[in-house]
């Protein structure tokens, strides 16, 4: 784990709690964790363990209750809203569980949605989104309804728009939990691709134990805190 | 994204879900129509009031009257009662009818005052009959109306400049008439354009009882207006008829006058109206410009239309609680995209702006519509009105409409909407992206 490139995410001791008194409830609980750039690292943890906290926090979709997370080396907490929602948009990328997709676009229109948030001309933007169609082999279907898709198509489509603005850091939550292992199997091998050969960062919250073997490495979360493979907390480091 | 990408996006958004968009804006175009329609009938007939009072007088005038007369009917200040004054001349116009009258001082005292181009003195002439050639007499009255003005002819033209014109078979030259179009056919004439050119005869009587008679020439026929039905004399036909009304009277009697008409210089401000009707008020006379007396019939006129627009004004608050409600279903059924627009790095400020957008597309569409409905409904309507009820008032269309005005409507609307967008826009925007997107 030593001479890793430099970290373009970093969390430090992140707490989140919901709700105060009685009905307080820790999500996490102290979580330290480094992703050096263009790693490929799978959260694990079964449900409730919070790893889609850790995941919505490392994306700066929340912020923690104490902690930090720095990205590229930057405190996060020193961004304005503006710069956190540019970062959003143009560094990271986002792949479902669920897909989330307007379902009264075009599979065009939703993978340009990122560029049309961005500001970026209509042109431009359609050349772009045709491109990355192409990439994940949809661009025959670039005129229907996102709805018409099957699940594997989807996925595609959901990963098209996540690379539209060359993201740096895809967050994946479960992106194979709604696909049959086969299909699964084609958007993994399109992840994994994409963090091979583009050097695209990938962070993956899965409880599928053999999609989290295909990643570099591994953290493990149980009840809000880092635990080892076998589920037993870590000791106190040498 | 930038904002005509925004508006672009939120037109396409509204058409997403078309019945629920239809029933909205058909809400709104309620309003929209019957405020655009009211409007409308405000401007048609304030303008047709103004086309009437170009052809009793023009900007510059003031007619002017001793003080008592002024206030008698009606247009005057609350001082009370006046002491009588064996002093003041009177004048008698018949029977009963009293005035008190100016003098030829008054009216040297008039053009003396700062900023009064001319003044000519008004004398009441009350002609017995008028008739064509020995055909059926019949009644005439005559309009108090003074010279120089833009009259609404059906035929012929305005009088002269002298007032006179020469015609065959009359020695002195005659006084010029304009005939209201009433009398056409009574007077035995085929049309207004056959009447121009005739020579009428008008009966006077003198306070002894003895009848004179004067010939006037027909110059030109009157329109029908709102103000009567009364004939326009040039001043040297009325001299004349005034002479052959008085006759036989001491000039201590005939030298007043009922009032006079006065022409302010041109140029002349507010400020200026005020300091003249004060110079006057100093001599006992009081002047009244045309403003001063249709105040009261535009006030009236406006008041009206101002109820009548707050009806269509309640329509569209109703229509705004619509906006709100279809808002409100569309923010909920999109929060799942609202909530990936917001982690793909959309800000709130954009969020608002694309809810808000919708909401006054939403509006602009009712308004639009319904004001454009309304233009045409109003047309048909005072097409119907003027061939049917109202053809006595000749050039009155009931609803004109001001594209100015009709602009505002639509502008108003807008920002109704807009009003109307703001809570479900700032539910959106503050829509927590986490919890859009869970999923349990």
């Amino acid at each position: 784990m030593n001479a890793q490139p430099r970290n373009i995410l970093e969390a430090r001791d992140l707490v989140k709690s919901y709700g105060t008194g009685e009905a307080r409830f820790d999500a996490l609980r102290g979580v330290s964790l480094e992703i050096g750039s263009g790693e490929a690292v799978a959260i694990v943890g079964k449900s409730g363990s919070g790893k889609s906290t850790l995941m919505h926090l490392l994306a700066l979709l929340d912020s923690p209750t104490s902690g930090t997370v720095l990205v590229d080396g930057q405190d996060s907490r020193a961004l304005t809203t503006t710069q956190t929602n540019q970062l959003r948009n143009e560094a990271y990328g986002f792949v479902f569980q669920q897909f989330f997709m307007i379902p009264s676009a075009t599979v065009l229109e939703n993978v340009m949605l990122p560029l049309k948030i961005k500001g970026v001309p209509p042109r431009e933007r359609r050349e772009r989104a045709m491109e990355l169609l192409r990439l994940v082999e949809l661009d025959d279907k670039a005129g229907n309804r996102g709805t018409n898709l099957s699940g594997g198509q989807k996925q595609r489509m959901v990963i098209a728009r996540a690379l539209a603005n060359r993201p740096r850091v895809i967050f994946a939550d479960e992106p194979t939990g709604n696909l049959d292992s086969a299909t699964g199997e084609v958007i993994e091998d399109l992840l994994f691709g994409l963090n091979r050969e583009h050097g695209i960062t990938l962070v993956i919250v899965t409880h599928d134990e053999e999609l989290a073997q295909r990643c570099d490495r591994r953290v493990y979360l149980k009840d809000g805190l880092i635990v080892d493979e076998r589920g037993e907390p870590l000791g106190v480091p040498a | 994204m930038r904002l005509p990408e925004i508006v672009g996006t939120a037109v396409g958004n509204t058409f997403r879900s078309k019945l629920r968009t239809l029933l909205t804006v058909l809400a709104i175009f309620v309003g929209a129509f019957t405020l655009t329609l009211t409007n409308g009938l405000g401007v048609g007939i304030t303008s047709y009031i103004d086309a009437q009072v170009a052809s009793l007088g023009g900007e510059d005038l003031m007619s002017v009257a001793k003080a008592a007369t002024v206030e008698a009917s009606g247009f005057g200040s609350d001082e009370g009662p006046r002491e009588y004054d064996p002093e003041k001349s009177f004048f008698t116009a018949g029977a009963g009818l009293q005035f008190e009258a100016l003098s030829a001082a008054d009216v040297r005292t008039i053009e003396a005052i700062e900023g009064i181009a001319r003044v000519e003195p008004v004398r009441v002439v009350a002609p017995d009959y008028v008739h064509h050639e020995g055909g059926t007499k019949y009644e005439l009255l005559i309009s108090p109306a003074p010279s120089g003005l833009d009259l609404d002819l059906a035929a012929g033209r305005t009088y002269t400049e002298a007032g006179v014109v020469e015609v065959a078979g009359y020695d002195e030259p005659l006084g010029e008439l304009l005939l209201p179009s009433s009398y056409v056919e009574p007077l035995g004439f085929a049309s207004p354009a056959d009447a121009v050119g005739a020579v009428v005869t008008i009966g006077l009587s003198d306070p002894f009882g003895n009848q004179h008679e004067v010939h006037a020439h027909v110059s030109g026929v009157l329109r029908t207006s709102l103000f009567g039905d009364g004939a326009i004399v040039s001043s040297a036909l009325r001299d004349a008829m005034f002479e052959a009304q008085t006759r036989g009277l001491p000039p201590i009697v005939t030298d007043v006058y009922q009032g006079a008409s006065v022409r302010l210089e041109p140029g002349t401000t507010a400020a200026d109206v005020e300091r003249i009707k004060a110079e006057l008020r100093e001599h006992d006379m009081a002047g009244i410009t045309l403003q001063d007396q249709l105040g009261a019939i535009n006030s009236v006129i406006n008041g009206l239309v101002w109820v009548l627009n707050g009806f269509a004004i309640i329509a569209l608050i109703a229509a705004g609680f619509g906006i709100i409600n279809t808002l409100l279903m569309s923010v909920q059924e999109r929060t799942r995209e609202i909530g990936l627009m917001k982690a793909m790095g959309m800000g709130a400020g954009r969020i608002f702006a694309l809810f808000s957008a919708e909401a006054v597309f939403i509006g602009f569409l009712g308004s639009a519509i319904g004001s454009l409905l309304a233009i045409v409904a109003g047309n048909l309507i005072s097409d119907v009105l003027a061939r049917g009820p109202l053809s006595d008032l000749e050039g009155l269309r009931v609803m004109a409409f001001d594209p100015l005005q009709v602009l505002l409507v639509i502008l108003l609307v807008m920002v109704l909407a807009f009003l109307a967008g703001t809570l479900p826009a700032a539910k959106a925007a503050r829509q927590d992206p986490i919890e859009a997107l869970r999923y349990e």
